[in-house]
Parts: structure tokens; C-alpha cells; sequence
């Protein structure tokens, strides 16, 4: 059904299709676009929030559309992410590489608690236990005022340059501070792209097709899951310390159960269980709320009616449509 | 802090059971939709809110309190019923994450179209007179209108019970839940049935909005924290009880009150606590179907 | 009546888009030709407030202020003929959004100054993001934290008011007449405990005694479980620090609970949106601060021009509380680029700090340490009759006079002397 299942298959024909062609390269093509990416926004940190909300989407659809498991947690992810690389920088005067090191070891290790508790529910069960745990994760967060500022956010994750073998690159830069994240982004989706092609990319395929028979095969279903989550969460913590480098701030609204919505609001818009459908998704939101939001106030009618209109007329989002469409 | 008297505790469970009851009336709506259509309406507070606003228009067009009480629910209802034939029953047999994301976008257009109805600031919205003040319940004194929502809710839940236990068609909702292709087989038109749950579902949550309004006044985001407290009652439950329901709505109420008493900031956050540690637990909640929308 | 409020106000938000989506289609334009020389080219300021959102009325009165400040200024000539233009955005009450559209202002839309915000966990977003890049922010929210020497910069201002400034207002003028037991009743957050820490330390002087302070989350809809234990502690006063839908649910529940009929409610300040949307029943009684409040009028020359111009911009209605803050924050800015003959950073906050000045609500001054604003707290009481137009919604009962010793001192912020 998705893509990834698509790649394993031999290619049917001598002809060569745009939609094959696409999966066979679909890291490179997403580098390749990525590069000329901000040339073509109405601004560049609104592409560099594109990129790092894909990048989000892009862990996120490992559980859910990979796996099949709806987490309405991943808030904690993202943002544990984002406030570890922030608390790094900002209290402990680490350099910005170690920060990001940081940010996905807190992503990972936050998506092993969380996971840990709530792998074996099932179904809306599952949602359900991902939201509460990260509206506890939230509340920790809150609290913690010394760290993070509360809910005054943490402020002062200001880093100017970067110091790269010698070379010393201005971050304040917006196209440069651009590139940086994007090569991060490009490294992720290469990651992602090799997960989803290994022998493990398979068997978490396996695992949402058809659980008795994986398990039947000899497969651990629930470590198999724990693992992918955990995955998911590495991929999610990059994000958010991505974002923590962007905005030199960690707002406390990165937790709130809205960044999760949000994450399955872009995954389902760009097509859910697909390579591509995450970064569409996200760029596909992003500037329609932002362009309708400079035209009137009311972007949330807009917003809403265009969501309505998706999962009614186009259910496997944008990029599975496409999919969809050029397989007929 | 001054000592805890015997009163100020009494008082305290009180006052926790009197919330616990307002919760279940936000939640019992949602919670029947979720049990009998395996539909999680992200809407319910959207419809929560417009209740509390067509109240408010009701009201100043000539019509008082309890002509709402009545047309409210109706209206609620009415529009409940459009939105099911139109927009969610294209989606039965989709899976659970369209209609969830369908009603996501649905509430987004509703809360937008009342902020351009009657503007985005927040209305007052008046005790009606003979149920304003406080009385005396031996422990302390109590709001009346609070004792006057726990006596509706209790009216809805007895109204909703005997519906739904007594009536033949209460009968068939029911075995549409278990099993809708045996009842589709036997003759009896599912989707009527549905439709018809639907809309009584979203007439709670309007007559919920409607008695809410006095509480808190009038705004048009007013939707959005019932709809985590609902969901919260709905899962604790189990999905499609309503006696868990109700039993997970005082409990909620309780847990609140005794942390207000012992640590106030932590007030909202216990009731994820106390949702995350009973599906840990027990994942199908108190009386739920375990293997649900699994 | 309110039929043509509400025209009025359709009329000055479509105007005001209007406004908003040229200039943006101005920016997004390939065709856009820079015939212009380059000092010609606009003065920008931008203008990032909550339009959608809770705080969406207030921040569009915020908006329409400082576009009255704006017109003032290019009907006066603007400097030396170069006209300004102000930038709104949208930061939809979010910081994250906020940091993100003031680097859109910065770096794209190469905005020269910054004012605007209405939150304070959105100001010091903002305050970060300008501080870095070196541009002027003038903030127009309530926060204690934008003046303390971890966030400020030499680039940060703070026309509003802060905590301090305010809970001590009200402290000063409530401990003296309603009674010294006093209970709390907190947002928990950090506006909440900065208005409580102010409460307490004013209190020190009139040695009030503190029975206790509840802490409730942000957000909270119901305080019937809070009400009955700060009614068990029987103060004389319940100070209730919180702010916009908290506010007015608080108000409105204490009210219900029969609180107000032995205990005196305060609150460190009161919002005029506030009170129009929670209504003159659930405010009764009840005495809070305020920046400003348009009844001020008749004492102040400056405020009755300010009410005129934006009567006259805006069809006979009245500036709020945020509204004037809109307008001081952006007019102050311009009058330094005035002052400064140009728009070169460094001039214009000496000219900044240099400036004494008298806008809207008396004599005002930026402290030259942490440059938040000197100016005079309101101590009003929501009125419930007697109200002669819709606006009338305060009784100022006292004014305390701008002066240095309310607000805390520099040492105390952690600035050098």
C-alpha cells in the first residue's frame, strides 16, 4: 500500500514511471528540493519551520503510518527534544553539536518511558495513554521553572556563530542558518530512508498488515513496536532541538497536546504511511496558515473548511492521492 | 494554610462530587457517540459551545432561561443530525482517525463562524434570577444554580437509561454497538440509528454548553478544556459506558477537589495522572469492552 | 448603540487588512521596483499582537492605536518627509509563532523597530529574538522578567507597566482601607507569582497579615473547589492575581459563592475587555490597577487629545487599557526618531532614553537602567450603574504619581549601578 512496501517489488515495467523513479531516489530528491526550497517561500524562517515540522511529521509517521498506532504524545518528544538541546546551551554552556546530541538522547529517552508504559494498549486506547503521559511530561516541564523558564518559556539559546573545522559560520544569518538545519534534515530523511529499506523497515510493516502472522513468523511484536517508537522519538527529539537552535527559545506551548494534533494533522494531509507525505504535509499546512492568516483573521475557517474537504474527498492525503492517481 | 476542619473537608468532597456531576454532563454526549458509533466527535466542545451561544442569542431575542433549557437541546440536536448525514457518514468503516480528524476540522470552522457571528470577545451570561445566591447544605455555604445543574444532569442521565434500557430502540442502538451487520441483517436500518445517536449526542453537549454558560460566561473557545475533561471521564469509563461514565465523572470531580485542597497547581494535571494510571492498569477503563477500536 | 460599535469596528478591521495584505502582496511581489531612494524608503515598525486568539479584541485595539500614532506622525511630516508604516503580524498568543514572525519582520521584511506583544511569555520571545539581532523592541505587555539584566538588552523597552508597579498600586491604596488579613488566589505562572511577590513585599509596610496563597493552573474553569477554602480563612481581602478568562470565570464563581458579601476582592489589575465580556455583575465591587482608563481626561490634556484623535480615526469609539498602550508604544518610538534626525539604532535609544514625555496618560520616562517606563498606576473599581456609554466601566479612586521608588530597584534587577 505504501511506498516503502512499493520499493521492495520489482519494478513492473521497462518504463520507468515518475512515481518509481521518485521512490528509487527519494532521499536525493528530497535533498534536491530542500536545497532550493527557501528560494520560493514568502520568508526563510517560516521554510525553516517547514523543514523542521516535516522533519517532526517524519518521525511521527514511523508509529502511525508505518506501524499504525495512533500517539497523541508526541508533543513530549518533540519537546523534550527542543528543551534538553535549549537546557544545554542555555545552563550548561555546551557547544550547539553536543546540544543536539542532547536534544535526540531526550527524544529517545522520553519516547523509551513513554513507550515503555503505553505499548502494550491498543487502538484510541493508545492515543489516549500518549496524551496523558505528555500532559504529564507537560506539567513537569511547567514546573521545572528553574530550567525552563516555565511557562515565560527558556530564553537565551543564542547561538551566533558555529564553529565547523575551523571555519566559523554566522548562524544569525537566516539563508546560512537555513542550510545548517537543512543538512541535519537531509541526514534524517537519508536515516529514515535506510530504516525503512532494512530488513527492520519490514517487519514494522509486518506488524501493522497483520499482527498474529508476525508474531507467528517468530517476530516480537511489542519490542518491535517499543523499538520503532523509541526510533520515532530520536527522529522527533532532532526536531525539536532543531527548533530550540531556530528560535532561540523553547515556548511551553511545544508540549501542549496541540503540537501534538498537529503533528497528525500534517501526516494526514501529506499522506500518512508515505516518504514524502510528511514534508508536504508540513509545507502544505504551514503556508496556507500562514498566507491565510496575513489575508484575514478568520484562517482558522479557512483552515478547517480545507481539512474537512481532505478527509472527505482525498483520505489518503496529499502525496498518497498522487500515488493513488499515477498507479491507474 | 489554617488547619482542615472536618467542615472545610466535608464541604471540599462536596464540592468534588457537585463538579463530578458537571462533568458527566459534559461528557455523557460524547461518551454515547464514542460507545455507540466508535466515532470520537473532537467537535463535542465545539457543539458545547455553540449550545451556550444559541442560549445567549435565545435570550436576548425575548426568551428566557427555561424556554433554552428546552430549545437549546433541540436546536443542538437538529444541527447534530445534519452534520452526521452530511459530513461524518461518508466515513463508517473508514477506521477511527477520519472522523476523529473530520470533527477536528469541524470544530475549527464552528468556533470561527460564531467568533464572526457575535465577535471574539466573551459575553456575560446571568444566573437566571430565581437560582441565583448560595445556600446553606450544613457544611458550608453552596452556589444553587450548582445544586440546580447536578439535579439536570441527574434528570438526563435517568432520561438517557430509560431510553436506552426500556425502549425497543433503545434495544436496537444497543445491539447496533455489539454488532451492527448482525442488526443490519436482521432488517433494521443502522444507519438510522446512528444517525439518530448522533444527534442525541450532540444535543447533550448543547444543553451542557446551555447550563455551563452561568458558570463561566460565554466565549468562543469555551469548548476546548471540556473537551480534554470529557475525554478524560470517556476513557476512565470505558468507552460507551455510560455508568462508567458516571462513576469516572465523580471520580474526576473527587480527585480535582482533594487535590485543590492539598496542592492546587496541581489541579489540572491529575486527572491526566489518574487517566495515564488506570489504562496502564486496567487499558479498556472501568467498564469497557476490552479489544475496542483496537 | 451597539449596532454602530460594531459597524465601526468592522469597517477599521477591514481597513486595517486591507492594509496588511497589500503590504503583503507589496513584499511577496517579484515586481516590486526600488525606485525610491533607499532613505526613502519607509520607516517600519513592526507589529506582532494576538489577533486571533483570546486576547484578539485587545489586540486589535492595540492595533488601531498604533496606527493612529503612525497617521499622527505622517500628517506631522513624518521625519524630514519619510513616512512610516506599521507591519502587523499575527503571533496568534504563541511565542514559538511569535519568534517566528519577528524574524520575519527582522529578516525579511527588514523592519527598523519593534513593538507590540501581549503576553509576557510572547514579549520576552520577541525581546530574545530583536536583542540578538540589535534591534529595538518596545514591549507593550506586563512582565516583570523583560527587566530583570538576564533578558534585558540595551535594545529592549517596556512601555507598559509591570507587576511590581501595578500590585504595588493597589497594595498601597487596599491595605490602608479594607483590612490587613489577606488571602491569595494565584495564577500559577509567572504574572501570577510576580503580582503576589509584589503584593507581599508592599504589604511589609502595613504589616498585612498573609493567611495564604492558593496557586491555581493556568486555565482553570472552575474554582468551586478553591472558593470554599479561601472563604474558610475569612480574610478581609482576596487578592485574586490572575488574568483575562481566569479573571472573569474567578470573579464571576467567587461572586456565585457569596464571597463578596464579607470579603473585599482585589485584583492587581483590571482589563477593560475584561470587564465589558465577563459583565458589570461579576466585577461589582471589585478593585484592581490599570495603566490607563480614557475617564482620565479631565485631568490630563494629553489623554483628551488621545481619546479625540482616536474618536475621530475610529467612529466615536473609545481607547482601552492595551489600546493606549498600542499607541504609546509606537508613537514614543517615532518621537525618538524624530528627536534622533534618524533611524540609526544607537541614536534612537539615546533619544529614547533622553525622552520625557507626556503621550496619553501624564508625564512618562524611561528608566535609564532597564528602560521600563516611569508613569502613574490607576486604582479603579468596575462601576455596575450610573455607567453614561458603554465605555464607562471604571471609577478611578486614586492615581499614584510616577516615581522611581515603586519600581525595583536596578541592583535588585541585577544591573550595575
Amino acid at each position: 500500500m505504501t511506498d516503502a512496501t512499493e520499493s521492495i517489488k520489482e519494478p513492473r515495467t521497462a518504463t520507468v514511471s515518475w512515481y518509481e523513479f521518485a521512490t528509487r531516489h527519494r532521499a536525493s530528491i528530497v535533498a534536491a528540493v530542500i536545497l532550493v526550497f527557501p528560494l520560493v517561500m514568502p520568508f526563510t524562517a517560516l521554510a525553516v519551520n517547514i523543514l523542521i515540522y516535516g522533519l517532526y511529521a517524519l518521525g511521527f509517521n514511523l508509529v502511525f503510518g508505518y506501524l499504525g498506532l495512533l500517539s497523541f504524545g508526541h508533543a513530549a518528544l518533540f519537546g523534550t527534544g527542543a528543551y534538553l538541546c535549549g537546557i544545554a546551551i542555555v545552563h550548561f554552556g555546551w557547544p550547539w553539536y553536543a546540544a543536539i546530541a542532547a536534544g535526540v538522547a531526550g527524544g529517545l529517552l522520553m519516547a523509551l518511558l513513554i513507550g515503555v508504559l503505553a505499548i502494550r494498549t491498543r487502538g484510541i486506547y493508545f492515543a489516549m495513554v500518549t496524551m496523558a503521559l505528555s500532559q504529564c511530561v507537560y506539567y513537569l516541564f511547567y514546573q521545572a521553572v528553574d530550567l525552563t523558564g516555565g511557562e515565560n518559556g527558556l530564553r537565551g539559546i543564542n547561538v551566533r556563530t558555529i564553529d565547523l573545522f575551523g571555519l566559523r559560520i554566522d548562524f544569525i544569518n537566516p539563508m546560512i542558518r537555513y542550510y545548517v538545519i537543512a543538512a541535519f534534515v537531509i541526514a534524517a530523511f537519508f536515516v529514515m530512508s535506510r530504516i525503512l529499506a532494512s530488513p527492520f523497515g519490514a517487519v514494522i510493516e509486518a506488524v501493522r498488515e497483520n499482527e498474529t502472522r508476525a508474531r507467528a513468523s517468530g517476530y516480537d511484536v511489542t519490542k518491535t513496536r517499543l523499538l520503532t517508537f523509541v526510533l520515532s522519538g530520536g527522529f522527533c527529539g532532532l526536531a525539536g532541538a532543531l527548533q530550540a537552535l531556530h528560535l532561540s527559545i523553547v515556548p511551553i506551548e511545544i508540549l501542549h497536546y496541540e503540537t501534538s494534533g498537529l503533528v497528525v494533522m500534517i501526516a494526514l494531509l501529506g499522506g500518512m504511511g508515505t516518504f514524502f507525505g510528511p514534508m508536504i504535509g508540513a509545507a502544505v499546512f504551514l503556508v496556507l496558515e500562514n498566507v491565510v492568516s496575513v489575508w484575514t483573521v478568520h484562517w482558522q475557517l479557512i483552515v478547517g473548511a480545507i481539512f474537512i474537504a481532505c478527509v472527505l474527498f482525498f483520505p489518503a492525503g496529499i502525496w498518497g492521492t498522487l500515488i493513488a492517481r499515477s498507479r491507474r | 494554610m489554617a488547619g482542615l476542619s472536618f467542615d472545610l473537608i466535608a464541604l471540599q468532597l462536596f464540592a468534588g462530587l457537585a463538579l463530578g456531576a458537571i462533568y458527566v454532563l459534559f461528557a455523557i454526549g460524547l461518551s454515547l457517540i464514542f460507545g455507540m458509533l466508535t466515532v470520537v466527535n473532537f467537535a463535542h466542545g465545539a457543539f458545547y459551545m455553540v449550545g451556550a451561544y444559541v442560549g445567549l442569542y435565545l435570550i436576548s431575542i425575548g426568551g428566557n432561561f427555561w424556554i433554552c433549557l428546552v430549545a437549546v437541546p433541540i436546536l443542538i440536536g437538529l444541527f447534530g443530525l445534519a452534520v452526521e448525514r452530511v459530513l461524518i457518514r461518508p466515513l463508517y468503516g473508514r477506521g477511527i482517525d477520519y472522523p476523529l480528524l473530520l470533527t477536528f476540522g469541524l470544530s475549527y470552522v464552528m468556533v470561527e463562524c460564531v467568533r464572526i457571528a457575535f465577535g471574539k470577545t466573551g459575553y456575560p451570561f446571568d444566573t437566571p434570577e430565581v437560582l441565583q445566591g448560595a445556600v446553606n447544605i450544613g457544611v458550608g455555604y453552596f452556589p444553587l444554580y450548582r445544586l440546580f445543574v447536578i439535579g439536570a444532569t441527574a434528570v438526563v442521565l435517568l432520561a438517557l437509561w430509560l431510553f436506552l434500557e426500556k425502549t425497543s430502540f433503545g434495544l436496537i442502538i444497543r445491539a447496533g454497538a455489539r454488532d451492527p451487520q448482525i442488526v443490519r441483517v436482521l432488517g433494521v436500518d443502522v444507519s438510522r440509528v446512528w444517525l439518530i445517536v448522533f444527534g442525541i449526542g450532540t444535543a447533550i453537549a448543547g444543553f451542557a454548553g446551555l447550563l455551563a454558560a452561568p458558570l463561566q460566561g460565554v466565549i468562543p473557545e469555551m469548548g476546548g478544556t471540556i473537551l480534554a475533561e470529557a475525554f478524560v471521564v470517556t476513557v476512565v469509563g470505558g468507552m460507551g459506558s455510560i455508568g462508567g461514565a458516571v462513576l469516572a465523572g465523580l471520580l474526576v470531580g473527587v480527585v480535582v477537589s482533594m487535590t485543590s485542597l492539598f496542592a492546587p497547581e496541581m489541579a489540572k494535571v491529575s486527572i491526566f495522572a489518574l487517566m495515564a494510571i488506570v489504562l496502564i492498569v486496567r487499558p479498556q477503563g472501568f467498564f469497557g469492552r476490552a479489544g475496542l477500536m483496537s | 448603540m451597539t449596532n454602530k460599535v460594531t459597524k465601526a469596528g468592522s469597517i477599521s478591521r477591514r481597513r486595517l487588512l486591507t492594509t496588511a495584505s497589500a503590504g503583503a502582496v507589496l513584499a511577496v511581489s517579484p515586481f516590486r521596483i526600488n525606485l525610491v531612494r533607499a532613505e526613502e524608503a519607509p520607516i517600519k515598525i513592526g507589529f506582532p499582537v494576538p489577533l486571533t486568539g483570546p486576547y484578539g479584541a485587545e489586540a486589535q485595539d492595540q492595533v488601531r492605536a498604533g496606527q493612529l500614532a503612525v497617521a499622527q506622525f505622517n500628517d506631522a511630516g513624518g521625519l524630514n518627509g519619510r513616512k512610516a508604516e506599521l507591519v502587523v503580524r499575527d503571533d496568534k498568543l504563541n511565542p514559538g509563532e511569535a519568534a517566528t514572525r519577528t524574524l520575519e519582520l527582522v529578516e525579511k521584511e527588514k523592519v527598523n523597530f519593534v513593538v507590540g506583544s501581549l503576553s509576557a511569555a510572547v514579549q520576552l520571545a520577541i525581546n530574545n529574538v530583536t536583542k540578538e539581532r540589535g534591534v529595538i523592541f518596545n514591549s507593550i505587555s506586563q512582565s516583570d522578567a523583560i527587566n530583570e539584566a538576564a533578558d534585558f538588552s540595551k535594545f529592549t523597552f517596556h512601555e507598559a507597566l509591570n507587576p511590581h508597579m501595578t500590585s504595588g498600586a493597589v497594595g498601597r491604596y487596599a491595605f490602608t482601607k479594607f483590612g490587613k488579613k489577606v488571602a491569595f488566589l494565584t495564577a500559577d505562572y509567572a504574572y501570577g507569582h510576580e503580582m503576589v511577590r509584589g503584593f507581599l513585599e508592599v504589604g511589609k509596610e502595613f504589616n498585612i497579615e498573609n493567611l495564604g496563597d492558593v496557586r491555581h493552573p493556568l486555565g482553570t474553569t472552575d474554582f468551586s473547589t478553591l472558593l470554599p477554602r479561601l472563604q474558610a480563612l475569612k480574610p478581609d481581602i482576596l487578592c485574586i492575581s490572575n488574568f483575562g478568562r481566569d479573571q472573569q470565570i474567578a470573579l464571576k464563581q467567587a461572586t456565585d459563592f457569596g464571597i463578596k458579601k464579607s470579603i473585599q476582592i482585589i485584583a492587581p489589575l483590571l482589563s477593560h475587555a475584561s470587564r465589558v465580556a465577563a459583565g458589570p455583575q461579576a466585577f461589582e465591587g471589585v478593585v484592581g490597577g490599570c495603566s490607563f482608563y480614557w475617564g482620565i481626561e479631565d485631568k490630563f490634556a494629553s489623554t483628551k487629545a488621545f481619546n479625540d484623535a482616536f474618536r475621530k480615526m475610529y467612529d466615536g469609539k473609545l481607547p482601552t487599557d492595551y489600546g493606549a498602550l498600542g499607541y504609546g508604544g509606537v508613537r514614543t518610538v517615532l518621537e525618538a526618531v524624530k528627536s534622533a534626525g534618524s533611524v540609526e539604532t544607537d541614536k534612537v535609544v539615546a533619544a529614547l532614553e533622553a525622552l520625557k514625555y507626556d503621550y496619553y496618560k501624564g508625564p512618562q520616562y524611561y528608566r535609564k537602567c532597564d528602560h521600563q517606563s516611569v508613569q502613574s498606576v490607576l486604582v479603579i473599581k468596575s462601576k455596575s450603574k450610573d455607567m453614561k456609554n458603554e465605555s464607562d466601566v471604571f471609577e478611578v479612586l486614586s492615581t499614584e504619581e510616577p516615581n522611581e521608588k515603586n519600581l525595583r530597584s536596578c541592583e535588585a534587577l541585577g544591573h550595575k549601578a
